[in-house]
């Protein structure tokens, strides 16, 4: 039996290369000026995905996203490097989620998709850094959740074996399939994209980029289902319109504050390395590092 | 992390050449192949849109993974062990990420597995590997032995060995033994039939770059008791037949992550490329003459890299209050880095160009007779590369020289530690002016383009283009250093006596290379502003070179050759 695997995955601005205008006044993220990127940790669960299918064939990799209608954008990415189809899922109620609310309407999105035998996730987006909501969507499927995944060690008779990184150490766990699995940072780089793959998919769009092609493109597009990314609304997962958006996010931002670090002491050590190693000690020891 | 294609938009701006039309249309074939094949472009604007995307591709690559492993493959170093060669642990991360990404047979049909791109885009990624990292361009620039494959070998051939380097396996050519080394007609390895046929390989080879290859091209002696060229013939060696072992690896200056082998065969199991006695006289010069230009584009890579890595030092070391490239000896010292960088890659693109146009034409002929005109620009274009090839590999590779060894001065002492990165491209430099031919023998290749004329045609042709007001004052310049130069050429004809004219060769071969670049980078400058800068102080380093060797030739009497012999 081929394997059904999803890849939840999310647009998020670089938030690694912030500048001086990437808040607005009102404490929110100023989007237009941070470009928009594939969430890392989701690349390296793609990658984990995607050596599932290396190693069972016929194995199919949908990558599913909640965003604006762009996040096709990382469609098409996740395409290049590998991934068999995307979904988009995208509405104006869904504007304004918390993890809460974002965890609802993907998991329906899950429903609506039905048969899987996987959910792979990043740990956590770069915006939020909540690290939530791949096991809300566990919770809300009521399946089981493997977090802090390092690498998916293989599938056999409908279980997943993983090892995880923590803390102090790995851990190795065996979950039955259906279920989450959230990945880790420290796992393995996603492969790059693929040449073929690119010249082939390019031209892949969602129904609201279709709309504004020419109708030479439009009809282009038409003849080949593969260049097709899928887009759902709110209403076709048949989400609860109090539990979505703004209205199914009990979490409310106070304040944001601009933090600024700045220099309160310097130390001038000579260079040896007793004085660097004391350095080190009294860092770890006030928690600074470590 | 960089991407050092989109980081540099001179790459794009030399992509967009506007002879570019013709070759994709040439190459594409009116693009029939977008029925056969999913990824085969729509037309002219979808093609080079798919240049630029993958270029994006071994940009980001570059820029990343495989700049990020350069010290640590640098410091590791192939290995040898049980008869074969051991890559870097970073070199197998890099291949199998280029597998990954589809970045092999790059030039090769789509029948055959490849992206069908021209040479000028395949170049290009040679180019910024280069300068991601300078060895492993060596293993990753090999698949352009598939070229050989599919000029020369059979259908049967073509169909077995071409997919297995689209899909990744790696090539070596095997050419040079101890005894045979710029001189390959003194090659030994034996090459002897079975009584079904069967060919066998004996013998040693030696700087046999990547020889633990998949695939291997091996010239050898099939014609017993001969003793020059015509005895030689090609031959394709798989490594899954076995027969042999890599005796020792050489413990190299620089490249090190590209390991240079010492191969026994013994009894090798091997088969013919093409036809017997044409070996060396026909495949392996054209395998030269793409090896070449892959030097070309590995060396302005490595210029590249030094020009960024001075640049980036020069604006952050500060001296005496202010960063040392406010000091007017290091900012001058940069724009000549600067424009010699861009002089090469001028070159560079204009020969792979002048290759497309030619090889095209001859793909084409396997389909179709040509028609009158089109063979007389095959013709064209076919000399024009094998006139610019010599020279852009040539004066690339010493350019590439004095940039590494600029961007050391501009480092000062640290620049002589093993902290900084030139320390290390500047040691991976100092090949590229040797292998393929060392500078000396590509003045060999050239000096017929000078005593024919090419070089002066092809000179007369830039002339003939219009240029910018701002910019008559440049092409002036040029257009004296060409009366300099035909003026020399004459003198040094008027001799007469060949071992004069080899003696002054590299100095004319020069010459003419210094006016070809300096229109280049004034036809550079007409398109894209961002290049007059560079076309200035290239024309004046240009105009003091040529000068100097008419100098050098005006006040020369052929008596006094008796002095340069040792």
């Amino acid at each position: 039996m081929s394997l059904n695997i999803i890849v939840l995955a999310k647009q998020v601005p670089d938030t690694r290369n912030v500048g001086k205008d990437a808040m607005k006044e009102d404490g929110t993220i100023n989007r237009a000026a941070l470009p928009a990127i594939f969430n890392p940790e989701d690349l390296n669960a793609l990658e984990q995905a995607l050596r599932i299918k290396d190693e069972n064939p016929g194995a199919k990799v949908t990558l599913l996203t909640m965003g604006l209608p762009r996040a096709s954008e990382i469609i098409r990415e996740a395409i290049f490097r590998g991934a068999d189809a995307g979904i988009v899922l995208t509405d104006r109620t869904l504007g304004g989620a918390d993890t809460l609310a974002t965890s609802y309407s993907l998991a329906q999105a899950v429903k609506k998709f039905g048969n899987y035998d996987i959910i792979l996730g990043g740990r956590q987006a770069i915006d939020g850094d909540t690290a939530q909501v791949g096991p809300q969507i566990a919770e809300k499927l009521g399946i089981p959740q493997v977090t802090y995944a390092e690498e998916i060690l293989g599938i056999k008779d409908g279980k997943v074996t993983v090892r995880r990184r923590l803390e102090h150490g790995v851990e190795t766990v065996v979950a039955p399939l259906p279920c989450v699995v959230t990945v880790n940072g420290s796992a393995a780089d996603c492969r790059p994209r693929n040449a073929r793959r690119l010249m082939k998919y390019k031209y892949a769009v969602s129904p609201s980029e279709k709309a504004k092609l020419s109708d030479e493109d439009q009809a282009f597009v038409n003849e080949r289902p593969y260049l097709n990314i899928e887009e759902w609304s709110a209403a076709y997962v048949e989400a609860d319109p109090e539990q979505i958006g703004l209205a199914g996010s009990p979490t409310k931002v106070k304040a944001i504050e601009n933090v600024v670090f700045t220099a309160k002491e310097s130390r001038r050590l000579d260079n040896n390395d007793e004085q660097i190693e004391d350095l080190i000690k009294e860092l770890i020891t006030n928690h600074t590092i470590g | 992390m960089a991407n050092f294609y989109t980081d540099n938009p001179d790459l794009k701006h030399h992509l967009n050449h506007p002879l570019m039309q013709k070759i994709v249309e040439l190459k594409e074939r009116n693009f029939s192949d977008a029925e056969k094949f999913d990824y085969a472009p729509r037309n002219f604007e979808d093609a080079m849109d798919n240049y630029d995307k993958v270029l994006e591709i071994v940009g980001d690559l570059c820029g990343g993974l495989i700049a990020e492993n350069a010290e640590g493959v640098d410091h590791q170093g192939a290995s040898c062990a049980d008869g074969h060669a051991i890559y870097a642990d970073g070199t197998v991360v890099n291949l199998d990420a280029c597998r990954k990404a589809g970045l092999m047979g790059m030039a090769m049909p789509r029948r055959f597995g490849g992206l069908n791109f021209p040479i000028t885009p395949y170049i290009m990624a040679a180019d910024i590997v280069s300068r991601a990292d300078t060895g492993f361009e060596n293993l990753w620039g090999l698949q352009d032995c598939a070229e050989t494959i599919y000029e020369f070998a059979d259908e049967d051939q073509k169909a077995r060995f071409i997919p297995r380097v689209c899909e990744g396996e790696t090539m070596s050519m095997d050419l040079t033994e101890p005894d045979a080394g710029s001189d390959l007609q003194s090659v030994m390895l034996k090459a002897t039939q079975d009584e079904d046929g069967t060919w066998r390989l004996n013998g040693v080879k030696r700087f046999i770059t990547n020889g633990d290859s998949d695939i291997h091209l091996v010239l050898a002696r099939s014609e017993e008791g001969t003793k020059d060229g015509r005895g030689l013939s090609m031959f394709i060696y798989d490594k899954r037949n076995g027969g042999v072992t890599v005796r020792r690896i050489e413990n190299k200056m620089g490249i090190k992550g590209s390991p240079t082998c010492e191969l026994v065969y013994k009894n090798a199991k091997a088969e013919l490329c093409g036809n017997r006695r044409l070996g060396l006289i026909k495949y392996v010069m054209a395998l030269m003459n793409g090896a070449r230009l892959g030097i070309a584009a590995q060396s302005v890579g490595v210029s590249e890299l030094a020009y960024r890595e001075a640049l980036a030092y020069a604006k952050d070391r500060k001296q005496f209050g202010k960063a040392i490239i406010e000091f007017p000896a290091v900012a001058e010292l940069i724009s000549v880095m600067k424009a010699k960088l861009d002089a090469s890659r001028a070159l560079l693109y204009e020969c792979s160009r002048f290759v497309d146009m030619y090889k095209l034409y001859e793909d084409i002929a396997k389909e179709r007779s040509l028609t009158a005109d089109e063979r007389a620009e095959m013709k064209h274009y076919s000399k024009l590369a094998d006139a610019l090839t010599p020279m852009a590999k040539g004066m690339g590779s010493e350019y590439c020289n004095q940039n590494a060894y600029d961007c050391i001065q501009v480092h000062g002492g640290s620049g002589f530690m093993k902290d900084y990165a030139c320390e290390r491209l500047y040691r991976d430099a100092r090949i590229t002016s040797i292998y393929e031919g060392t500078t000396q023998l590509q003045v060999v290749a050239a000096i017929r383009h000078v005593t024919t004329g090419t070089y002066k045609a092809l000179i007369d042709s830039y002339a003939a283009q219009e240029v910018k007001p701002e910019l008559q004052a440049l092409k002036d310049n040029l257009a004296a250093m060409t009366e300099q130069y035909v003026k020399a050429v004459d003198a040094v004809a008027a001799v007469n006596d060949t071992a004069y004219t080899d003696f002054m060769a590299r100095r004319m071969v020069e010459m003419a290379g210094n006016i070809v670049m300096g229109y280049l980078l004034l036809a550079d400058a007409q398109r894209n502003d961002s290049f007059v800068k560079s076309a200035t102080v290239y024309n004046k380093l240009a105009q003091a070179e040529v000068t100097k060797h008419a100098d050098f030739i005006a006040n020369f009497t052929p008596d006094q050759l008796a002095y340069y012999k040792a």
